[in-house]
């Protein structure tokens, strides 16, 4: 579902397939409703071991993250410090990892590349990003952990599961059709390259 | 002197240094993009909320790194590197810092932040000095990757050492957390150069090499890597780098040696100073009081 705030676009998890097809490269949005955090890990026990994940992620979100959380008083859990981490280390594992667990928004850092871009593309996922480097910030979006799991693999690698209200800013870094924000922009990028390595093999011929 | 640079290494966590929170000031008033604008009020947003809540500004507090100049007359000298392992493991149950420790071949997270070679510290002794300074370095993860260092041909020059910085910076900048401070080491090996380029991180931003020619391609670089447009988080945008800065040593005639080290707009970087009465200051943060 999506509603406008202050001129906020917020969508609420779970994404519907109209939510997700919406939403174009360089969007901005805000999300509410649950994540999951998952990152190297998670990934490495889904795809090369085929483990199945404790926490159902059909139609649902999961954050490439890995937090700082301090145990509360009395149970439970309090979310410190929480942002993204770099997406491209999953990328490899991606498309397996959508197709196994059905999940259709993935937050990130970064761009990722063509084995996450097809499985927006075939799973109708999308990838976002969201300013990294701005942990708390993003913790005071988070108004509970409920859910705590895989803690064997430590507080960055284990799956946390939190409830959050406008979550963001995120922007698209992948839409459903397969278009690729910072793909699009590397051919920039590199184009510029070629003309500021022109520029600097002119000034930089240093003799003794 | 624990508890110090325990403490100092927590308010590191949470506020950048004043160098680095000046010149992003200074690069969010240029930036005039959609995207970068939307990202440089969410960045400041959270540098207010860190300091205020006082809970470290990014998630990832990175591996503690430490570069010494130490005087050989400095009363702790043979204590330092035994009360800098205790400092991280007070800081990291006091800020909290998340543990970031992973045992190579052994694949498990020490939880305190500490393991072999880490804390990693950098000696440069000062012989017949009295006074101790101490870089801290809290080294994210993301903009680690970029990493590199290799020996190129004498013949491929300054220029070959300008496309090695800029081929993998257009790869790998905009996964690192744009704006970057970028370190070069220009040697004679890849050990060497590298050493330098991450020891060029720890100088002020901004500040420039004595050697004049290094200087000219300090501002040469910086041009050209924010004429490649990758801006804030890598969306687009007029301003890739806070600074370069180019540490160098002599070289062996058939090799020229270049690394490669970036830190991510979250630059934590600190700077104290001991003299031998162990009174403390800190040049990196006029906020923390000792």
């Amino acid at each position: 579902m999506t509603t406008y705030k202050d001129g906020r676009r917020i969508l609420s998890a779970p994404l519907s397939d109209d939510d997700l097809r919406s939403l174009r490269i360089g969007d901005i949005f805000y999300l509410s409703g649950t994540l999951t955090t998952g990152r190297d890990a998670v990934h490495r026990r889904v795809v090369e071991e085929g483990r199945a994940l404790p926490v159902d992620l059909r139609g649902g979100v999961l954050l490439h993250a890995g937090p700082i959380v301090r145990p509360l008083e009395g149970g439970g859990w309090e979310m410190v410090s929480i942002g993204p981490t770099t997406s491209m280390r999953m990328e490899k594992f991606e498309y397996e990892f959508v197709k196994a667990t059905d999940v259709r928004l993935l937050i990130g850092k970064g761009g990722m590349k063509e084995n996450a871009a097809r499985a927006c593309r075939d799973f109708g996922c999308v990838h976002c990003v969201m300013p990294a480097g701005c942990a708390v910030a993003a913790a005071l979006s988070v108004e509970e952990i409920v859910g705590a799991d895989w803690l064997d693999l430590g507080m960055p690698e284990a799956l946390w599961t939190c409830r959050v209200r406008e979550f963001g800013p995120l922007i698209v870094s992948i839409d459903a059709e397969g278009r690729n924000y910072f793909e699009e922009k590397k051919a920039e990028y590199r184009r510029h390259k070629d003309e500021q390595l022109a520029r600097l093999a002119k000034e930089l011929a240093f003799r003794e | 002197m624990t508890d110090t640079i325990a403490r100092f290494i927590g308010f590191s966590a949470r506020q950048l240094p004043d160098d680095v929170t000046a010149k992003l000031r200074e690069l969010r008033e240029k930036e005039t993009g959609a995207l970068p604008k939307v990202l440089y009020e969410a960045m400041f947003r959270n540098m207010e909320l860190a300091a205020e809540l006082s809970r470290p500004s990014c998630q990832d507090t990175g591996l503690v790194q430490f570069w010494l100049r130490c005087g050989t007359g400095f009363p702790l000298i043979n204590e330092l590197e035994g009360l800098l392992r205790e400092a991280v493991l007070q800081a990291t149950a006091e800020t909290p810092l998340r543990p970031n420790v992973v045992e190579a071949f052994d694949e498990y997270n020490t939880g305190t932040n500490v393991g072999r070679g880490v804390p990693c510290v950098h000696w440069d002794i000062v012989p017949g000095w009295d006074g101790c300074e101490i870089y801290t370095y809290l080294a994210g993860g993301g903009c680690a990757l970029p990493g590199y260092a290799t020996v190129l041909m004498p013949g491929e020059g300054y220029a070959g050492v300008s496309r090695f910085v800029l081929e993998r910076l257009t790869e790998y900048a905009p996964n690192a957390c744009p704006p970057l401070l970028v370190g070069v080491g220009v040697a004679s090996s890849a050990e060497t150069a590298a050493l330098l380029s991450k020891k060029a991180l720890l100088r002020p931003v901004g500040s420039h090499s004595e050697n004049e020619r290094a200087a000219r391609m300090e501002r040469l670089l910086e041009e050209s890597i924010n004429a490649l447009g990758i801006g804030p988080q890598g969306v687009g945008g007029s301003y890739t780098v806070m600074g370069v800065h180019i540490e160098h040593a002599a070289r062996h005639p058939a090799s020229l040696g270049v690394g490669l080290s970036v830190s991510c707009w979250s630059h934590r970087r600190g700077h104290l100073f001991f003299d031998r009465e162990l009174n403390c200051t800190a040049a990196s943060h006029a906020g923390f009081q000792p």
